[in-house]
Formats: C-alpha cells, sequence, structure tokens
C-alpha cells in the first residue's frame, strides 16, 4: 500500500464517519432502525452536485444538510403521526426520495464534476494532505457538536427517549418532537457526509447511498465492538474509528484483487459477522 | 380537586373484539383525598388509569384537575400534572443512563428542554432526597439505572414521579412485582411521600389490608363500573374481613388469594 492509497482510505473513512455520526444517532441514541439514509446520502450528493457545478461549493454543504434534515423530518412525521413502522416509513421516503434526487440531478442518473473547484481547491497549496485535513476538521466539528448537544438537557432527552419512552413521556416531554428532531440532525449529517463524498469523487451518481445503512451499521458495530464505553466521548471515538477501520479493510480487499463489485457483499457479510459474534459471546456468557 | 364526569372507554369499538372497558364513570375527589382501589381482573382498574393519564381517549365525558379539561389533551401534556407508576418497575426509568441524569429528567418535568448543559448543580438536593429513601442510593448518583434492583428502581420511580410534586398520582399495582418485605418499604414510602406533599392520589392494590390501611377512601370496581364508594365512618369502622365479605359478594369474585389474604 502506498501513501495515496493510505490517504485515499483515511479521506473515505472520514467522510462515511461523518454519516455514521448521523445514523449513530438515529440506531443508537433514538434506537431506530432508519433506512432513510441511503436516499438522503444520494440526496445529498445530488444537491452538492448541482450547487458545485454552479460554483458554490460550500454552500451546497449548508443546502445539502438542510435537505437530509427535510428527508428526516418527513421520515419522522410518518413514524410518529401517522404510526407507521420505522423500517417501513424509512424505506418509503427512502424510494420516494430516488424520484427527488433524480429530478435534483436534472432528470440525468449521474453528474460529472470535473474541472468545478470544490470545497477542497482552496487548500490545494497543501496537497497531498488537504483533502484529510479539511474532511478530519469536518469530522472534528461534528463530533464536538454532538458531544456538546447529547449532554445538553435536550440531549439528554433524545437519549432518554432510545431508552425507555414511556418514562420519557412521564417526564412530560413529547417524544414525537424528539425522535423528528433525531431524525432530522441524523439525516442532516448523512446527507452532508453525501456532499463531501461527491465533491471528493467529483462525481454524483443515482445509486451513491445504496448500501449506506450497512457502512454506517458496519462502522458503528465495529468500533463499538472494539472501545465498549458508555461515555458519549468514547462512543463518538468508536464510530469515527469504526468508520475508518472499516474502509481499511475494504481498501485491504480491493488491493488484494477482490472486483469493486463484491464491496457490498463484503460489507454486509462483515455486519452479519460483527452483529453475529457479539451475540453469539454474549449467549455464551449467559450459560 | 380531580373529577370524572361520565367517563367510557372502548376498546377495539366496531370489532368482533369490542370491549366496554369503562360505562360511565363518575366521581369527585378534593384535594389531597388518597382513594385505594379494588376489583377483579379485567374490571377496568388500569383503563381508568390510562384515560386519566391520556394513553387511552375516552368515548364520552369529561376529566377535570383542579379547573383544567385535560379530556383531549395529549398524554405528555398532561403527565406535567401527573405521576404515575405501574406493576413492571422497568417501565418508570431509563436503564442504560444513570441515577443522576434519571432524576435530572424528573426535575426537569412541565419545564422546557433547552440547549443548556446537563450540570451537576442539583447533586445535593438529589442526594438529599435519595436520602429518604433509605436504600443506599445516594452514593450511587452515577450508576446505570439498569443496576438496581426491582424495589430500588421502583422507589427510585417514586421518587422521580413525585420530585416535581404532582397534581396527582396513580399507582397502578406498583408494589405487586416485589417481595413482600421491599414490597411494604416502598408502600410505607409512598404515603410518606403523599403525605408530606398532600398529593391527591389514586392506588390500585390486589391487598385488601392495604386497601383498608392507607388513604381515605376506596373503590370497589367491576365490569367497567365503580360499585361501591367507601369513605368516611364506615370506612374507619371496616375490618379487613368485611372489607373481603363485601368485596366478594359485591363482585362474586371468591378468589382463594383474596380470601386467604
Ligand atoms: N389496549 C386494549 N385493547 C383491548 N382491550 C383492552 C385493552 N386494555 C384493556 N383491555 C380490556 O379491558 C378490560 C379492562 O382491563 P384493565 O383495565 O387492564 O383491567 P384491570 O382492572 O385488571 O386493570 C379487560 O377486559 C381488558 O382485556
Ligand atoms: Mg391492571
Amino acid at each position: 500500500m502506498n501513501l495515496t492509497i493510505i490517504l485515499g482510505a483515511l479521506e473515505l473513512g472520514g467522510i462515511f464517519a461523518i454519516m455514521s455520526l448521523g445514523l449513530y444517532m438515529s440506531y443508537k441514541i433514538l434506537n431506530l432502525p432508519d433506512l432513510t439514509v441511503d436516499g438522503s446520502f444520494t440526496l445529498g450528493c445530488a444537491v452538492s452536485a448541482v450547487f458545485t457545478a454552479h460554483s458554490f461549493p460550500y454552500m451546497s454543504l449548508i443546502f445539502a444538510f438542510i435537505a437530509g434534515t427535510l428527508a428526516g423530518i418527513v421520515t419522522g412525521i410518518l413514524t410518529t403521526k401517522f404510526k407507521i413502522m420505522p423500517l417501513l416509513a424509512g424505506i418509503l421516503t427512502m424510494t420516494g426520495l430516488y424520484s427527488i434526487n433524480l429530478a435534483v440531478m436534472g432528470d440525468k442518473p449521474n453528474v460529472s464534476l470535473l474541472g468545478c473547484s470544490t470545497i477542497f481547491t482552496p487548500f490545494d497549496s497543501f496537497d497531498p494532505y488537504h483533502k484529510l485535513l479539511l474532511i478530519g476538521f469536518f469530522v472534528l466539528l461534528i463530533c464536538l457538536f454532538l458531544y456538546y448537544f447529547l449532554r445538553t438537557q435536550l440531549g439528554l432527552a433524545l437519549r432518554a427517549c432510545g431508552d425507555n419512552e414511556d418514562m420519557v413521556r412521564a417526564s412530560s416531554i413529547d417524544t414525537d418532537k424528539m425522535k423528528i428532531l433525531g431524525l432530522a440532525i441524523a439525516n442532516g449529517f448523512v446527507a452532508l457526509a453525501g456532499a463531501i463524498y461527491t465533491q471528493h469523487q467529483m462525481f454524483s451518481d443515482i445509486s451513491n447511498g445504496t448500501g449506506t445503512m450497512v457502512i454506517g451499521l458496519a462502522s458503528i458495530i465495529v468500533g463499538l465492538t472494539f472501545i465498549k464505553k458508555d461515555k458519549i466521548s468514547y462512543q463518538l471515538f468508536a464510530v469515527v474509528f469504526g468508520a475508518i477501520f472499516y474502509r481499511f479493510i475494504l481498501t485491504i480487499a480491493l488491493q488484494l484483487g477482490l472486483p469493486s463489485g463484491y464491496l457490498k457483499l463484503l460489507s454486509a457479510v462483515l455486519v452479519v459477522l460483527a452483529i453475529a459474534s457479539t451475540n453469539i459471546t454474549r449467549r455464551k456468557r449467559k450459560c | 380537586m380531580l373529577e370524572l364526569q361520565d367517563i367510557s372507554v372502548i376498546f377495539n369499538e366496531r370489532t368482533v373484539n369490542e370491549k366496554k372497558a369503562l360505562s360511565s364513570v363518575n366521581f369527585q375527589l378534593q384535594k389531597g383525598d388518597f382513594v385505594t382501589i379494588i376489583g377483579s381482573n379485567g374490571a377496568g382498574k388500569s383503563t381508568l388509569f390510562q384515560v386519566i393519564s391520556g394513553a387511552v381517549l375516552a368515548k364520552t365525558g369529561k376529566i377535570i384537575l383542579n379547573g383544567k379539561d385535560l379530556t383531549s389533551l395529549p398524554e405528555y401534556k398532561r403527565s406535567r400534572f401527573i405521576g404515575r407508576l405501574f406493576q413492571d418497575p422497568l417501565k418508570g426509568t431509563a436503564p442504560s443512563m444513570t441515577i443522576e441524569e434519571n432524576l435530572s429528567l424528573a426535575s426537569q418535568r412541565g419545564k422546557h428542554f433547552s440547549l443548556k448543559l446537563f450540570s451537576h448543580k442539583h447533586k445535593q438536593e438529589m442526594i438529599d432526597a435519595l436520602k429518604s429513601l433509605d436504600l443506599g442510593l445516594e452514593n450511587r448518583l452515577e450508576a446505570k439505572v439498569g443496576t438496581l434492583s426491582g424495589g430500588q428502581r421502583q422507589a427510585l420511580t417514586l421518587l422521580m414521579a413525585t420530585y416535581v410534586t404532582p397534581e396527582l398520582l396513580l399507582l397502578d399495582e406498583h408494589t405487586a412485582a416485589l417481595d413482600p418485605k421491599t414490597a411494604q418499604k416502598v408502600l410505607s414510602l409512598s404515603s410518606k411521600l403523599i403525605e408530606k406533599h398532600q398529593i391527591t392520589t389514586l392506588m390500585i392494590t390486589h391487598n385488601m389490608e392495604d386497601a383498608l390501611k392507607y388513604g381515605n377512601k376506596t373503590f370497589i370496581m367491576k365490569d367497567g363500573h365503580i360499585i361501591a364508594y367507601l369513605e368516611g365512618e364506615t370506612r374507619q369502622k371496616m375490618t379487613v374481613d368485611e372489607l373481603i365479605h363485601l368485596y366478594s359478594t359485591s363482585t362474586q369474585d371468591y378468589n382463594d388469594k383474596i380470601l386467604l389474604r
């Protein structure tokens, strides 16, 4: 492995860490399996591609985040107000987003950004580290935000909501609002990751988001298998670590000659292995 | 003051499983009243609590608490005024959060959940409150609630439900899942807190002795109706055996458990 490959893995690891931090909000904090992410990641890609093509790369991040937030709100309303199962609600939003993403990209399945300036362009002088530095900065920023937010009164209520909804309602907190808020933030970060991903790849594709949920799950589960601590700070670190670790496994697999089409299968197998291993050790301990 | 006017609840309306769980229930309580409720399984006791707390909506009637019409208020808003405990000690607390975090949430009841950082500034207050439980929890603020015993969790839930004094407290067989000794402890703790804060309380119990020992009124329920109201002198003079006799004849429930006590 040479430096370019290692840097590439770290960069992608960082981008998917942002996505996984979003998924951590829904999957771990709220205890909601949210499949919206497959659509909201692509939504971030699409919004980012359009804005970057019109030379607003930084603005694209803000709009991608907002778009993702809206997607999360839709899923949140479907589950809380219309009482649709969270899994199905996510699938419905994701399915609807396919058409919206296509429309955002001007009814084309992919958009190339070759020749456009991106969020990375102003830092070209630090080449080849500029991308990693900027991505690392975003990861740090989001970790700090979540670290703060999850320890506020509101964050506490959100965490309790994933732990025991009855108790939260008994504390006169509107659990519907909490879920919608959590899903909004989660999908906002997922879309932001998509936006950065698109500018990193200089390319947006309608199928970019396929398997996002599985990648995020893999990162969270792998990270939390290595770092078994309950403190928020450790957990956030674990998610970032997991995302990067996971990316390295994929990179190594590619280097060993695995055709890239098999990456999704590898992702799925990894998640199965990680979950199975924790479940089996738990069962052993019980006996 | 709590007032229920003509409250009915129907589950699964217009299906083969239609069930009228409450039929036109009426009563009025004064502030500080402590009512014990007995009745056979399926009499509608829990449903009565659910309709008061907003977990189910009334088909007909009105619920008024201290002048506020609660009838169409959502559950989470009613819980500003109403504290609740269930039979299941796991229901009232968040297991993967610490005692301090749980109490902190309870102490925010009815207030706004802000973006202020969670702080330890109420630690001393919490320690004092936990001391009153006399379960040694005051040294374990940082412990995950999931690591506590059922009795400890139920006592903590009781503390949380009364941390911000509620206008009404609903206790649904809240000691039934505990061992007898712990049950008595939690029960006497409940009555101490209720007396201290003069909280209007409804308590469902299966224990006839407790039904007479605690509170100042007793309701007997059957098939969605309150079939007997005991209070004042009648209740004071009543022995446990007389209550059992009244209960069995009026509900036709000759349950061994109740007869043997
Ligand atoms: N959610 C529900 N759906 C349908 N039927 C219910 C529901 N909750 C309670 N019931 C029925 O209503 C009746 C009263 O139940 P409940 O109030 O729980 O009785 P209890 O006095 O034992 O607490 C029972 O026949 C019960 O089966
Ligand atoms: Mg019951």
